[in-house]
């Protein structure tokens, strides 16, 4: 039995109840970092230390490609070899409501009875690129946590959004037969961030096209310089064909980035990356408070009316300093 | 979008009827209103409706239950969602629930009751308002 803990428990609390493996204090976290708390802040700062180990995958590629479905057979076989899995599963956040429904539980209720599992999903409030804003923060909960794998299924994408290449340590690109244009769609930026190439759906008459196309891309994308060159794997994530093969491809990986120091290397990148998305993240919410009230709104009035002295190269360098400038 | 964060609501189906017409329509409609929705499909035990609510964090939990199974199901559900601390979630009911068993299903905890013809209009008004009151509460 869980003793309660209540919404506002402050994330000291939380963090501390979270080492000691609650999964209340957990979920509850999640949300404090969410919703942007500072305290929570605070907290994730304290339990930075006590994260690193998991080795954290994320699973993209085009919608209706099989990321849930595939990303639920994975944590099975994961299960089956004794690793504790954590699962952030996205899906957008409608521009105009700003509700969302958030379904890939819907796939991965087998899951459900697992301890060992644990599954949050999240919309991604209006932040392109195939992540939410505290995507990394939710990550660094699990892996806190103690889990040993924490899977990323981003929201089903295009052909740029590839923020997930800086969460993941091995990032899976998922294409299926037949889509059409499914090589157009993997073709620009997609295809670069692939650690594991998955051709899913591959009881499809069109999968071995698939692969193909996959494999002359990879040969004519400068691949040659890399030291690692992405497999390709085939899976029907329906019946979970494939998915074993595909771990062990996830865990070479692992495996080529501690030997070949490429780790360190992903780790300061990612590092690099999340130092700045905080800063972004921090100066925009700055900014929208500061702007939000006088004499902010007048003046960008008196720039549109063309009033003496105001123009928007002036303004926008005032405003820059005051941003600095003003804490919090 | 406001400043506060969405409402995130769990919209269940336990038990083995496979109708789940009304809760995708409650579903979507709580969607356009602005609430992050986890829908979790059908034929949910209460154990898997509890852990779902655990894992998201929800505010709210919706059960939409046509198969009459609520006597036996919903006091199960509360139990689950007691054991794993979650006694703070708002939770509600849609469906084909006689009237009689509504004090009993009040007296458990479940905090409204929205039968067939209910405009949705009517449950996105009782989440607002209930989730505003525990927040003042605090």
């Amino acid at each position: 039995m869980t003793t309660s803990l209540a919404r506002h428990a402050s994330a000291d609390e939380l963090a501390e109840r979270l080492l000691a493996g609650d999964r209340l204090a957990l979920t509850r976290m999640m949300s404090a970092v969410e919703s942007g708390r500072s305290d929570a802040r605070d907290a994730l700062r304290c339990l930075f230390p006590k994260t690193g180990r998991a080795h954290v995958v994320g699973v993209t590629g085009p919608p209706g490609s099989g990321k849930s479905t595939l990303t639920t057979r994975l944590a099975i076989e994961y299960r089956i070899r004794g690793k504790t899995v954590g699962i952030v599963a996205i899906d957008p956040t409608s521009p105009f409501t700003g509700g969302a429904i958030l379904g890939d539980r819907v796939r991965m209720m087998e899951l459900h009875s697992d301890p060992g599992v644990f599954m949050r999903s999240m919309a991604t409030r209006g932040v392109m690129g195939g992540l939410a804003r505290s995507t990394l923060d939710v990550v660094l909960l699990l892996d806190a946590f103690g889990k040993d794998v924490v899977m990323i299924e981003t929201v089903g994408v295009g052909q740029d959004e590839v923020e997930i290449a800086r969460a993941a340590y091995t990032t899976i690109v998922v294409g299926v037969p037949n889509l059409g244009d499914d090589i157009q769609a993997i073709k620009a930026g997609i295809l670069e961030i692939a650690d594991v190439l998955v051709v899913n759906k591959a009881d499809l008459a069109g999968a071995d096209r698939l692969v193909t196309d996959l494999r002359v891309m990879l040969q004519l994308g400068g691949t040659l310089a890399r030291a690692w060159t992405p497999p390709i794997v085939r899976t029907i994530a329906t019946d979970g064909s494939g998915v074993p093969e595909l771990v062990d491809r996830l865990t070479d990986h692992r495996g080529y980035l501690e030997q070949s120091g490429a780790w360190h290397q992903r780790r300061a990148d990612s590092a690099r990356r999340q130092v700045r998305a905080i800063v972004e993240d921090r100066v925009q919410r700055r900014l929208e408070a500061i702007t939000s009230a006088e004499p902010w709104p007048s003046r960008f009035a008196a720039i549109a009316e063309r009033e003496q002295g105001h123009d928007p190269y002036s303004v926008a360098e005032e405003l820059l300093r005051e941003v600095a400038h003003r804490g919090e | 979008m406001s400043d506060s964060p969405p409402l995130r609501v769990l919209i269940a189906k336990p038990g083995l009827d496979g109708h789940d017409r009304g809760a995708k329509v409650i579903a979507r409609a709580l969607r356009d209103a602005g609430f992050e929705v986890i829908y979790t499909g059908i034929r949910q035990t209460p154990e898997m409706i509890a852990e779902a609510a655990l894992q998201e964090d929800v505010d709210a939990i919706g059960l939409s239950i046509l198969s009459g199974a609520h006597m036996t199901l919903f006091p199960r559900i509360m139990d689950e969602l007691r054991k794993r601390g979650l006694d703070d979630v708002i939770v509600w009911a849609g469906g084909i629930i006689p009237e009689a068993d509504i004090p009993r299903l009040r007296e458990l905890g479940i905090r409204a009751i929205f039968g067939p013809g209910s405009p949705t209009s009517e449950t996105i008004e009782f989440l607002r308002k209930t989730q505003r009151a525990e927040a003042v509460a605090g």
